[in-house]
């Protein structure tokens, strides 16, 4: 409860203290998108603020999302095989409008043969089907950036 | 570089979505942007939309949005979803319905989850709403949680408030009843496309007509009807929300509704701060073992507070043990 006494008090931003905000996307041609509602279900229940936007959406709908809504993190799910479409162009989209403090994570069908290409694009998890719930969860917390607010955009 | 003030009142979305958060958090810095933001807000006219969980808000938020974009207005949206009081976690899914308004650079949409407030918005909300102000955006529309009959705090950050009612919710009973039916300025009865909507619409009309204030009142609250899905009667409630917006103006209600909330404003920091410096006077082990010492009788919550409000700096006089 005690706050961190700190000499310059205005760099005193405690990023731990809020919920991390997830952003839950599902881009492409999807028509049914039950994986990702469970994900949201369980980030909510692991205590994340999870901005869930439908099916449908496209890359510039996302990042138009993931900007306003300031997220720590955007999951992308995926089953129609456009990943190797879409991803590109979202963190394209990111890069041009500065955006270079939020995690990127995917899942959904990715074939093996894919990952390291989607890993290069800056995509740090994918998840495929059979991950466990509390593998995310972690992996969320884990790679977040603590410090976001600190930081000046 | 500019600061973030600078870049949210040159109509920076980044900046302007950054500031919102440092605001959620209770950021250190944050009050002291406020105070500078202060001052450029005051212009965007504030509509809140408050109703019962699936009245059919964010769809008409939507529709609201659409017609005043072919107005040409620079639109800022609030929409709060609640959190769990059990895991603290929130699935903000208004955006769902607002699909439609993506992409356009004039319409800036913000998720916020309640984090424990109970009156329908989250206690920072007011804050958010003078940052969307002062970054221009006019009006600032405030979506509530769904609501049941008491979450009123809307109508101390809004200006207009819509109270949406879905045909078929309820008797007239249920309408006769204290709480959101009170605090409408506009009744819009939604989803006009399904069958009950003229009944609704006339048992608001009822209840209206019981009002013992109503003759001496000069704002006749209108009943609208309305659907999303067919885009009725939209337009026609832009218009009302205008008239209202006039009507404030000219009755000298806006300067007496903008005194009232800064009263409660003031209020509402000065509490905060006295909890923060609670927080930080207390321990988390010493507050542990105050709430347990109550728990079990050992000691009272009222000599318990009246001790802590001496340590957080409040006069002894204010202390009835003295």
């Amino acid at each position: 409860m005690a706050e961190t006494n700190g000499n310059n008090r205005s760099s005193v931003i405690d990023d731990t203290s809020r919920p991390i905000r997830v952003l839950v996307a599902k881009p492409g041609l999807d028509g049914h998108d039950r994986g990702a509602k469970v994900i949201a279900r369980a980030l909510r229940d692991a205590g994340m603020e999870v901005i869930y936007t439908g099916i449908r959406q496209t890359p510039e709908m996302i990042v138009d999302a993931a900007i306003q809504e300031d997220v720590d993190a955007i999951l992308m799910s995926i089953l129609s095989g456009a990943h190797m479409a879409i991803f590109p162009k979202v963190m394209e989209l990111l890069q041009q409008n500065n955006v270079d403090d939020v995690l990127v994570a995917a899942g959904g069908i990715l074939p093996n043969e894919d990952i390291p290409a989607i890993k290069a694009m800056g995509i740090k998890g994918c998840f495929g089907p059979g991950t466990l719930m509390e593998e995310i969860i972690r992996f969320v917390r884990e790679n977040v950036q603590a410090k976001r607010l600190a930081t000046e955009i | 570089m500019q600061n973030i003030v600078e870049r949210l009142l040159n109509g920076d979305r980044r900046a302007l979505a950054r500031m919102v958060t440092l605001i959620e958090a209770e950021a250190p810095p944050a009050r002291r942007y406020l105070a500078e933001l202060h001052q450029h807000a005051g212009r965007a006219h504030i509509i809140g939309v408050t109703g019962a969980p699936g009245a059919g808000k964010s769809s008409l938020v939507t529709r609201l949005v659409r017609e005043l974009r072919t107005r040409e207005r620079k639109v800022g949206i609030i929409a709060v979803d609640p959190t769990s009081p059990f895991t603290g976690g929130a699935i903000l899914g208004d955006r769902i319905r607002m699909m439609e308004l993506a992409g356009d650079p004039n319409i800036f949409i913000r998720s916020m989850a309640s984090r424990g407030s109970l009156g329908g918005l989250a206690a920072s909300t007011r804050d958010v709403v003078r940052a969307m102000d002062a970054a221009g955006y006019d009006p600032v529309i405030v979506e509530t949680v769904g609501t049941g009959q008491a979450e009123v705090e809307v109508m101390r950050t809004a200006q207009t408030v819509l109270v949406v009612v879905a045909p078929g919710m309820g008797d007239d009973i249920q309408a006769i009843k204290a709480g959101i039916l009170e605090i409408a300025d506009i009744f819009v009865v939604s989803k006009a496309d399904k069958p009950g909507a003229d009944q609704t619409v006339a048992e608001l009309a009822m209840l209206l007509s019981l009002d013992p204030h109503r003759r001496q009142a000069t704002w006749r609250i209108p009943v609208l009807k309305t659907s999303a899905l067919k885009v009725q009667g939209i337009s026609e409630l832009v218009d009302a929300i205008q008239k209202h917006q006039v009507y404030l103006r000219e009755s000298g209600s806006l300067a007496q509704r903008a005194q009232r909330q800064v009263q409660s404003e003031i209020q509402n920091l000065i509490l905060q701060t006295v909890v923060k410096e609670l927080k930080r006077v207390v321990s988390e082990e010493e507050w542990h073992t105050l709430v347990e010492d109550v728990t079990k009788r050992e000691r009272d919550p009222y000599r318990v507070a009246a001790e802590l409000a001496v340590r957080v700096g409040l006069k002894q006089r204010y202390c009835i043990f003295d």
